[in-house]
């Protein structure tokens, strides 16, 4: 058969970040697939070494737009640890509520992705409207609907008001029951089951050899979380289950995401139980010692790593971002093998991808050349003076302008 | 002539179906909405967003045929107008009628499917030869039971003529029941004809962008879209026809409005369908319709041969 290699990305209405695939089709058979990352490259880790401590506590919290606390929150634990400071029970207890109430959001945003690609809109707005409930929380727990800006170093930076508790309590009610009520249409809803079931399988021995993470690897029966193996923040004083699961496929995905909603559920009412009282926050210094300190954290996706390191100024000398999509994209080749076209974008979907928060390094090839270039800041600067003298347009003026200004 | 020009150009022809298509669209999409817990769109919806296509710019892409593209569009509404004649739509009467003008019905409104995939093919984009070939496989899946469930009908009025089936039927009013089975085919069939939830595969965004219309832009696309509406109206006419065909003696006034009240339920019932769905696979799609929508229609074939052989005679 005739065999046509598509393009899906950089832009694509499958892909809500850019990104680019291509696949080489036999038919509606997919025989090659390669993934191809870097289009959303920040420069984050170099600038958080540019920038003080506090300041990038807000910078790391904006690696991501839906797990933006898990970022932030491993950041923080991370200089905590190197500072050796002693974080009050309460503000332990208020990170981990705000890191379950991320979880259920982002959660329910993946199920209506989910549904979206497989063509099945009514689930994309009905979860979606219930995930306004708990952006509802967040906003008045917090003031921002994303990012949170709810940690500080040495603890967090408001504090949960009675009126929150009750709050809380009613939307986790109402979510407890929407849940259900999802959790029984993808048991009983015969399209799509056809559509998940089967599809994107990843054996438990591959999702162990590619490194996946989170319900994705979860769900191919790895027995990991970060909470309970390695707990931080309350997660050791609370009562949960990590839940697993045989399928294999992306159906099993979608078990793990929605029985992990259920557990957030039971730990947000336990945390509101259990919440001590005292003080939120200790004082941190504004230098924090030479060390370095590496901080997991079971971010919704799955493990998201820091690793930082201090010099005994004010700006930290590395920061070390590895997001959980980094250690899942692996798996997406092998979930496709011998899978059709119309699979792809569920399968992609279903490690739940996050791609700018992936994207740490560009590498420039030059054409025609095999050889690989990495450039440095200035060669990379001067490159593009040059690219845009070529074209026309000078900056140089305004560059001068703007060293006057600086 | 000038009365025939009419018919054809405006009343019960071209205009009239547009209106009404656009209206069907509102309908549909108001309903998709509400049932999904979201607002909808204003009435005005659909003709606004065909106004503003036609405002715009026609992109033609360098290798496409520029003849055949800007053909298909055209053939797509002028095949579906056409179908529209031969169908009785509040009178037993329809424009023109002759024996054997089920067949020519069913032809024509496989015309804009045809359409698509010349349309995406010479296109030579390959998201729209992927739905081009897609439209054209799924043809292959839901023509069978959908011409079955129509000619089982037809086979019970012993005629291939529209007008004397609604005849028939008026005759015997208490006939047109047997016929359900075959009716919920042709409901299923006619989501795939009109490329909607779970068949809207040749048309699937997440995996290639609009399929058969990912070029198509402006007037073109603007007519592609008139097409698809009045292909709903018109394929709806033809089940409420064939299927629902009480009600055609009524006076000119009272039986225009149950021919709209007709066709509005069974887009509604597209639309609720739709709701209820995942996309399927192009597989999974010819599975079900050879697998469970064929043998349905054939079993309502079976049932009206011997009906016609011992009750009606």
């Amino acid at each position: 058969m005739h065999k046509v290699t598509i393009p899906i990305g950089p832009q694509h209405p499958a892909l809500k970040e850019p990104e680019s695939f291509l696949v080489t089709l036999s038919g509606e058979k997919i025989m090659k697939f390669s993934a191809r990352l870097g289009y959303n490259h920040r420069g984050i880790e170099k600038a958080c070494e540019e920038r003080t401590y506090i300041q990038d506590v807000y910078l790391t919290e904006r690696i991501c737009g839906i797990c933006s606390h898990a970022h932030s929150t491993c950041f923080v634990q991370a200089v905590e640890e190197i500072a050796g400071l002693d974080v009050p029970k309460r503000a332990v207890y208020i990170r981990t509520l705000v890191a379950e109430l991320e979880r259920i959001h982002s959660h329910l945003l993946w199920l209506g992705v989910a549904g979206h690609e497989v063509g099945f809109d009514t689930l994309l707005m009905y979860t979606w409207r219930d995930r306004e409930l708990v952006m509802d929380i967040l906003a008045a727990l917090t003031g921002n609907r994303v990012n949170y800006g709810i940690n500080t170093i040495g603890g967090v930076r408001r504090d949960i008001l009675p009126e929150h508790t009750a709050q809380i309590r009613r939307a986790i009610d109402t979510l407890e029951e929407r849940t259900q009520y999802y959790i029984k249409i993808a048991s009983e809803e015969v399209t799509l089951i056809k559509r998940l079931s089967g599809v994107g399988v990843l054996s438990p021995e591959d999702a162990v050899k590619l490194g996946a993470v989170g319900p994705t690897g979860r769900a191919s029966g790895v027995d990991r979380d970060v909470r309970r193996d390695d707990p931080y923040a309350a997660y050791a004083e609370l009562d949960f289950n990590v839940i697993t699961d045989k399928h294999c496929d992306v159906y099993g995905r979608t078990v793990v995401r929605l029985g992990e909603l259920m557990e957030c559920y039971k730990m947000i009412r336990q945390i509101l139980k259990k919440m001590p009282e005292g003080p939120i926050t200790v004082k941190a210094p504004r230098r924090i010692p030479a060390g370095e300190a590496t901080s997991r954290y079971e971010a919704p996706r799955g493990e998201d790593m820091h690793y930082v390191k201090s010099n005994g100024t004010d700006k930290p000398e590395r920061v070390k971002v590895r997001a959980p999509t980094l250690a899942n994209i692996q798996t997406v080749a092998k979930m496709l093998e011998d899978r059709q076209l119309a699979d792809l974008p569920i399968v992609i979907a279903a490690i739940d991808p996050c791609f700018s928060c992936t994207d740490r390094l560009t590498v420039i090839r030059e054409a025609g050349k095999r050889s690989k270039k990495v450039m440095r800041w200035e060669e990379l600067h001067s490159y593009s003076v040059d690219w845009y003298k070529k074209r026309g347009v000078d900056f140089s003026g305004l560059n001068k302008r703007l060293e006057k200004i600086i | 002539m000038i009365t025939q020009l009419f018919n054809i150009l405006i009343f019960p022809g071209f205009l009239f179906l547009a209106v009404f298509g656009l209206a069907a669209e509102y309908f549909d999409r108001k309903l998709y909405a509400r049932l999904q817990n979201r607002v909808g769109p204003p009435w005005f919806q659909p003709l606004a967003d065909f106004l503003k296509l036609v405002s715009k710019e026609d992109i033609i892409p360098a290798q496409a045929n520029p003849r055949m593209f800007k053909m298909m569009p055209i053939l797509a509404v002028t095949a579906t107008v056409t179908a529209s004649f031969y169908i009785p739509l509040w009178s037993q009467q329809p424009l023109f009628s002759f024996n054997g003008d089920v067949i020519v019905v069913l032809y024509l409104l496989t015309l804009p499917t045809q359409a698509f995939f010349l349309g995406g093919w010479f296109s030579t984009s390959l998201y729209s030869g992927i739905g081009a070939v897609r439209s054209l496989t799924q043809l292959f899946a839901y023509e069978v039971p959908l011409f079955t469930s129509i000619l089982a009908a037809a086979l019970l009025a012993d005629t291939w003529s529209l007008r004397e089936m609604s005849v028939f039927y008026a005759a015997h009013p208490h006939y047109w029941p047997i016929n359900l089975l075959g009716f919920g085919v042709a409901l299923v069939t006619l989501l795939g004809k009109l490329e909607k939830v779970p068949f809207d595969i040749p048309e699937a965004e997440t995996e290639i962008v609009a399929g058969t219309f990912t070029e198509y832009s402006g007037r073109l696309l603007a007519f592609f879209r008139l097409g698809i509406d009045m292909e709903s109206v018109v394929a709806s006419a033809l089940l409420a026809a064939v299927f629902l065909p009480f009600g055609l003696g009524l006076a000119s006034g009272a039986g225009f409005i149950l021919f709209i009240i007709k066709v509005i339920f069974i887009i509604g019932l597209l639309s609720i369908m739709r709701t209820l769905f995942a996309r399927l696979r192009i597989d999974q799609m010819m599975i079900f319709c050879w697998k469970f929508l064929a043998p349905l229609a054939f079993l309502q074939l079976l049932v009206n041969l011997v009906l016609k052989g011992t009750l009606i005679r």
